[in-house]
């Protein structure tokens, strides 16, 4: 089954220099195991590849149900040297919840994970 | 000693978030003061550069160079202050605590409050007069993100502060000041400096310490974490337009609950407190500060009634020997422009004034160190995720265009080139009326790391 983030996490992001992190939380805490398993680094650097220019890093935090996405060379040099429109990394939050993710249909259903729907 | 007793009989102290950064608010310390029990405002003036934009004013005037807004803030709670026992910690000194502290004395006394206030004046955080010194000494300062030696920079450096923690706070706290003004103090160590006072936290116990860190991290962005550009169910958060700034009631033990005062907007719960957590996060395991590391992997969130949320478990580990370093310098000079295109086809013409614009620079022989157009409505925030689709039928596209280049000859030329477009490029074009576009000075930042022995701070405290 087709899943897309935004469906099933919500996020907020920020920055440290030319860096963007996405802090992503999982709505229902029995659905971060599965996002924790399919959200992956590799996934994600995918997701962003044409957006950001340096490597991804990834962090658990099974606490807080959420994970924590580094996108390095994100802000067009970040700070005051940044001429974007996102010079802080502000919504990059809502850019990684674009993120649709195959979950295999079993465990979706098991977990009442709503489907992606309007996939373009 | 301030704070109260609990329901449980345990002594419970609150700090009260008042300003998340410089230009935040100006209601809300007045409304935290006023709205309920506090014992501690804390307001956070200093983003990372704001210490350079201070250093140049200082440059111009050596009376200036703090955050001028935090004068009217303690006019606005002068009363709690005065003569309700509310005690306020902010970073407002940037590089002039001491102006700082003057200021706020005659306004105290201008207001028939003369002899209330105590404050406590931190400096020492200021490298900048000793840096070829430092250097001489073999402390490189390197740069955090790229390696770069601080050499390559040192002619075009404004500012150098080394972010400093709780333990001149609490000196300044023990000496009896009710204010305290600090320069370049970390976020976090305003709040962490009175919970570490009222319960006598040693330097060592590192939970409880990290605990106040966390506790600081949650409200250093003001109502970021009571509503406040929060996504999750943002549709639900009522009255953001009262919205309540955010409160820590802590316990010795490190516990504490963050609610808001009652009557206000927003919304304080485990996702909107979550959401705050997550925010400028780095590596979680270790969240340095000069007092602790500490540990975010810890952290335990639970509901604790409506609008409170109880947070435990926080774990913190030994601090290490060095100090963050932040470096501003002179970066060269930019500017941003902007045009609107309206309907139909609104981003073909936006684009098509984009290669006007860029063929005309072209040919005027100007080349940038960096040139970025953007196309606001389509594809700004997002980029390609936004989809091959996205904009194309948009009712309008705002064409943003931006360079950034050493030479300021170069950028001012740049900046006449936009406007001409609404008579001599593509069709439907409006929203010039800011006309030229601004050529900026950028003051740009270093991040680095000094050896913590390196770095003594002072404290006053004056009436």
């Amino acid at each position: 089954m087709k899943v897309r983030l935004l469906d099933v996490a919500h996020a907020r992001s920020g920055d440290k220099g030319d860096t963007a992190n996405v802090g992503l939380i999982a709505l229902k805490s029995a659905w971060y195991p599965t996002l924790a398993k399919y959200v992956t680094r590799d996934r994600v650097a995918a997701h962003f590849e044409g957006v950001i220019t340096g490597g991804v890093e990834r962090y658990e935090l099974p606490n807080l149900i959420a994970l924590n996405f580094l996108l390095h060379g994100a802000l067009d040099g970040g700070g005051t040297l940044s001429l974007k429109t996102d010079a802080q990394g502000k919504v990059f939050s809502t850019a990684l919840l674009r993120l649709v993710v195959d979950i295999p249909d079993e465990e979706a259903v098991a977990l009442g994970l709503p489907p992606a729907t309007d996939i373009s | 000693m301030t704070g109260k007793t609990g329901p449980t009989g345990k002594k419970i102290v609150r700090v009260a978030g008042a300003q998340g950064f410089w230009g935040d608010w100006l209601e809300a310390p007045r409304r935290q003061a006023e709205g309920g029990p506090v014992d501690y405002l804390m307001l956070d003036y200093l983003a990372e550069v704001t210490m350079s934009i201070l250093q140049k004013q200082k440059e111009r005037d050596p009376s200036a160079g703090y955050a001028r807004d935090f004068v009217g803030a303690m006019e606005s709670v002068l009363d709690g202050v005065a003569n309700r026992g509310i005690k306020v910690i902010a970073n407002a000194g940037g590089v002039n605590p001491e102006a700082c502290a003057s200021a706020v004395l005659a306004m105290a006394k201008a207001k028939g409050a003369a002899g209330k206030l105590r404050v406590g004046v931190v400096t020492g955080d200021n490298l900048l007069p000793r840096i070829d010194d430092l250097l001489a000494a073999g402390h490189e300062m390197k740069n955090m993100e790229t390696g770069e030696p601080l050499a390559i920079i040192r002619d075009r450096v404004i500012a150098a502060n080394a972010y400093i923690g709780s333990v001149p706070i609490v000196e300044a706290l023990t000496r009896g000041a009710n204010v305290v003004i600090t320069g370049r103090s970390t976020d976090t160590a305003l709040t962490m400096a009175p919970l570490r006072y009222e319960f006598g936290w040693g330097e060592s116990e590192w939970d409880k310490l990290a605990a106040g860190i966390i506790a600081g991290h949650i409200i250093e962005c003001g109502a970021q974490c009571s509503g406040g550009n929060c996504l999750y169910d943002w549709r639900s958060i009522e009255n953001l337009a009262d919205v309540g700034y955010p409160i820590v009631e802590a316990q010795a033990d490190g516990t504490f609950v963050v609610t808001k005062h009652p009557n206000t907007g927003g919304r304080v719960s485990v996702q909107t407190v979550t959401e705050q957590l997550v925010y400028e996060m780095g590596d979680p395991h270790a969240y340095i500060t000069p007092d602790v590391v500490a540990d975010f992997t810890s952290i335990h969130l639970e509901g604790d009634g409506t609008n409170r949320v109880r947070v435990f478990g926080i774990a913190g580990k030994p601090a290490t020997d060095k100090l963050k370093v932040s470096i501003a310098y002179r970066a060269g000079y930019k500017a941003v422009g902007s045009l609107v295109y309206a309907w139909p086809d609104a981003l073909e013409k936006a684009q098509l004034a984009d290669r006007v614009l860029r063929e005309r620079l072209d040919r005027l022989g100007l080349h940038f160190e960096h040139v970025l157009s953007e196309f606001v409505g389509a594809s700004a925030t997002h980029g390609l995720l936004a989809g091959a689709e996205a904009g194309k039928h948009a009712p309008e596209v705002q064409y943003r265009i931006g360079v950034r280049d050493a030479d300021k000859k170069k950028v001012e030329r740049f900046s006449r080139e936009i406007v001409p477009l609404v008579l001599n490029g593509p069709p439907s074009v409006t929203g010039f009326a800011g006309g030229r576009p601004k050529t900026e000075e950028i003051v740009a930042y270093w991040p680095a790391l000094i050896d913590k022995t390196v770095v003594e701070t002072k404290v006053a405290v004056i009436e």
